[in-house]
């Protein structure tokens, strides 16, 4: 445990004892963050239990069966407790278990776990990161919700649950168990945990490590999955108003230890085990994750000849490639447009020429039709000057007539004129 | 405040006309700074338990280095910090050993705890430093050594398989003595100081504080504070990293008043109005270490251990760190590894 290292005994009293209350303070300071996946058929229970845990109201719309996909929905709220600030985010599955083909129902839910990790990994990756002032969206735990059908779990369930068991911390929940008598609530739950023993399924373990607390941990441990019921609803008990749903038949007090197991839930989740929780997201699902992806990207840590290889050697390398690749593609695409400015200028001047062609003629044509008219207009001008020759000479002619009878002839003239 | 599920809402009406064959993962919008007020207590607040209870079973990691001439009271004044023979001095060091030619690099580390508390503590000695007739560059090994604590660390973390805990040898706090000459300070004092606070973080002391009379303290520490400022030498607390008013009032009052501090050490105790302290017996009395009107040791401890410890390691990490990758990784793209034996190829990476 000491590596080597001698210990040694102080003379006096130092002063390092407050370390641990350095970091919390600096933590506080920080704010810390809590991320909660639900996922259940709609229906389950899901908004009321958080409402219940949170001892709140997170205004949430009732969603309707009738959505063509699972989808999910995240609302982030900012929580304070003494001097303790928690941003919470909740994450729920909408429309989970209500299509009628399921096949697609774990995809959105994987690719959303995923995504997050992949924003805190590419945070990590960048050369000029903040790490200590980002906002952690990765899930912390996932509440899944198992219908309180008495028998056991679904297939649906099964598969759900495998293909998220190495990314996320699942506790299993058995959603509105007020609708299960306390025998058939102790069968059920040894028949489901049995079914995930034997799928090999993974779910998240209450640690015992720490004296302090693992002996409560190892009796909630056996306590799983929780059978849980929420109300948003008070009901006056005695003199206290306490969460409660009230029947014809009797009242299920949500915090009463013996209706359900409510107080179990959020006495592990929040009060003993959040910091775990958040812990083992980041060292264990989260180093998986990258592991994973890194070695999907092409990264090593032993080179081809069992060298060790420094992930910038590769990381360069794939740089540079992708540069090149960059550039190559550039000069690609530069040399097209260069190709098509070409076509186009071809096409244009060829366009020119015609318009050119054309307008000669339209010239030529106009220059003939307007020698045509003057020609006709030289005709006309022969003809009209004819014509007043003519009607000089007639009118000559009839001014020596008129001479001998001038009264009569006069008036003709006048009458003619 | 409802604008998250009405988006989505819209999202699925959307869908139900183009179906999209597979769902694109929905990223939380950012923090809607909804205040959900709590109608009752619920328990997060045991965070604070939680996450102290962890770091108790981990332990703590701290690596402080003192650089400063001979004889100027280095080991003592750690020893005398931390309570125990945790320098060098003790660890087969005797006086008569020569002083060596060049700054060696040497790390002594210790397990030591209170209350509850484990700490892998490592002293980091500079012996040799400006003791040397030509002391140019005899800062160069110490930044050497502080940026081979950073590769180590960056080459961890940036191997696929990751250690649960990288092991941390980062040089958190370097204590720099300056010679109580009561003048002003020296040319290396200045030279080391300008290029190392730029690495690491920097505590000036004033050694063997007990040859100078209270005025003359108050002169010699005005005098050393306005060089620093003069020359641009930024030592912890820096002024930039102060996160919020709190810390910029707290850290002013060292800043302006009480650094850099006057120290004394000792491991000797002696017999004081009945009690056993710290001191140095001289002939004209015993000087009291832990005695804030003797010195400044008190505030020296306090400052380091009790309330800043954690926030050293802090700004080594999200700072001095983050710089050092960050050149490392812009540097032609990250070559490979800095070897540690050739002196040029190093020179040329920084």
């Amino acid at each position: 445990q000491n590596d080597g290292y001698r210990t040694l005994s102080l003379s006096g009293h130092v002063g390092f004892g407050s370390l641990p209350d350095q970091l919390v303070k600096k933590s506080i300071k920080q704010g810390f963050c809590f991320n909660i996946l639900c996922i259940g058929e709609t229906g389950s229970g899901k908004s009321t239990l958080i409402n219940s845990l949170f001892n709140t109201n997170f205004d949430e719309p009732v969603s309707t069966h009738f959505l063509p996909s699972v989808q999910l929905r995240a609302q982030t709220y900012e929580l304070q407790e003494s001097n303790v600030l928690l941003k919470l985010t909740i994450v729920s599955t909408v429309g989970f278990g209500d299509q009628i083909n399921k096949e697609d129902s774990c995809q959105p839910i994987v690719d959303y776990i995923d995504a997050q990790f992949e924003a805190y990994l590419q945070e990590e990756l960048k050369i000029k990161r903040s790490l200590f002032s980002y906002h952690d969206t990765r899930i912390h735990v996932c509440l899944y919700f198992i219908s309180p059908t008495g028998h056991s779990l679904k297939t649906l369930d099964l598969l759900t649950m495998k293909s998220l068991d190495s990314k996320v911390n699942i506790i299993p929940i058995i959603g509105k168990a007020d609708s299960i008598s306390k025998t058939e609530l102790q069968k059920f739950k040894n028949k489901i945990m049995s079914e995930l023993v034997s799928n090999d399924v993974q779910i998240y373990q209450f640690p015992t490590d720490d004296e302090t607390i693992s002996k409560i941990n190892t009796v909630m441990n056996g306590h799983l999955p929780f059978a849980v019921v929420g109300s948003t609803e008070e009901v006056k008990i005695g003199n206290k108003m306490v969460r409660a749903r009230q029947y014809p038949w009797g009242i299920v007090q949500v915090e009463n230890e013996n209706h359900c197991d409510f107080v179990k839930l959020r006495e592990m989740l929040l009060c003993t085990n959040m910091e775990d929780l958040r812990e083992q997201t980041h060292a264990r699902h989260y180093e998986l994750y990258r592991r994973c992806r890194l070695e999907e990207m092409g990264f090593r840590d032993i080179g081809p000849e069992n060298k060790p290889v420094s992930l910038q050697e590769a990381y360069e390398a794939k740089r540079h490639e992708f540069y090149l690749e960059l550039q190559r593609k550039e000069k690609e695409m530069k040399q097209q447009f260069v190709q098509r400015v070409k076509e186009k200028e071809a096409i244009l001047k060829e366009a020119e020429q015609q318009v050119q062609t054309k307008f000669e003629h339209r010239m030529l044509m106009h220059q003939e039709a307007k020698l045509e008219l003057e020609k006709k207009k030289k005709v006309l001008e022969d003809e009209i000057a004819m014509f007043i020759e003519k009607k000089a000479n007639a009118e000559l002619l009839q001014s020596q007539a008129s001479v001998s009878t001038p009264v009569v002839s006069l008036k003709r003239d006048k009458d003619r004129k | 405040p409802i604008a998250g599920p009405v988006e989505s809402k819209n999202e699925a009406a959307m869908s139900e006309l183009v179906p999209e064959p597979r769902q694109k993962p929905v990223v939380p919008m950012k923090p809607m700074g909804i205040n959900a007020s709590l109608l009752g207590y619920i328990g997060i607040d045991t965070i604070i338990e939680q996450m102290r209870k962890k770091t108790m079973k981990t332990g703590f990691d701290f690596n402080i280095m003192v650089v400063g001439q001979s004889g100027l009271g280095k080991s003592t004044l750690v020893n005398t910090l931390f309570k125990s023979q945790v320098s060098r001095k003790s660890s087969g060091w005797n006086r008569e050993e020569k002083i060596p030619k060049t700054v060696e690099i040497k790390a002594i580390g210790h397990v030591i705890e209170e209350g509850g508390v484990k700490m892998k503590l490592t002293v980091i000695d500079t012996p040799g430093f400006g003791d040397q007739i030509n002391n140019e560059n005899c800062w160069e090994p110490i930044e050497k050594y502080i940026n081979e604590q950073y590769e180590k660390f960056l080459k961890e973390e940036v191997n696929i398989a990751r250690k649960k805990r990288i092991p941390d040898t980062r040089v958190h706090c370097c204590l720099y003595f300056i010679s109580p000459t009561g003048h002003s300070l020296r040319p290396l004092d200045l030279e080391f100081m300008k290029h190392l606070s730029k690495v690491v973080n920097i505590i000036p002391v004033i050694a063997k504080a007990d040859t100078m009379t209270l005025e003359e303290k108050i002169e010699f520490k005005q005098r050393v504070r306005k060089e620093l400022e003069v020359n641009g030498i930024e030592f912890y607390p820096q002024k930039e990293f102060d996160e919020d008013l709190e810390d910029k009032t707290e850290n002013d009052k060292i800043r302006q008043e009480s650094m850099p501090f006057a120290v004394v050490g000792s491991d000797k105790e002696y017999q004081v109005n009945g009690k056993r302290v710290l001191g140095r017996k001289t002939p004209w009395g015993i000087i009291e270490v832990e005695n804030l009107t003797h010195c400044e040791f008190a505030l020296l401890r306090d400052f380091v251990i009790r309330t800043h410890l954690q926030d050293l390691k802090e700004v080594t990490h999200n700072i001095h760190y983050e710089t050092y990758r960050a050149k490392r990784l812009n540097d032609n793209g990250g070559l490979p590894p800095m070897t540690v034996e050739t002196e040029e190829n190093h020179e040329s990476n920084l």
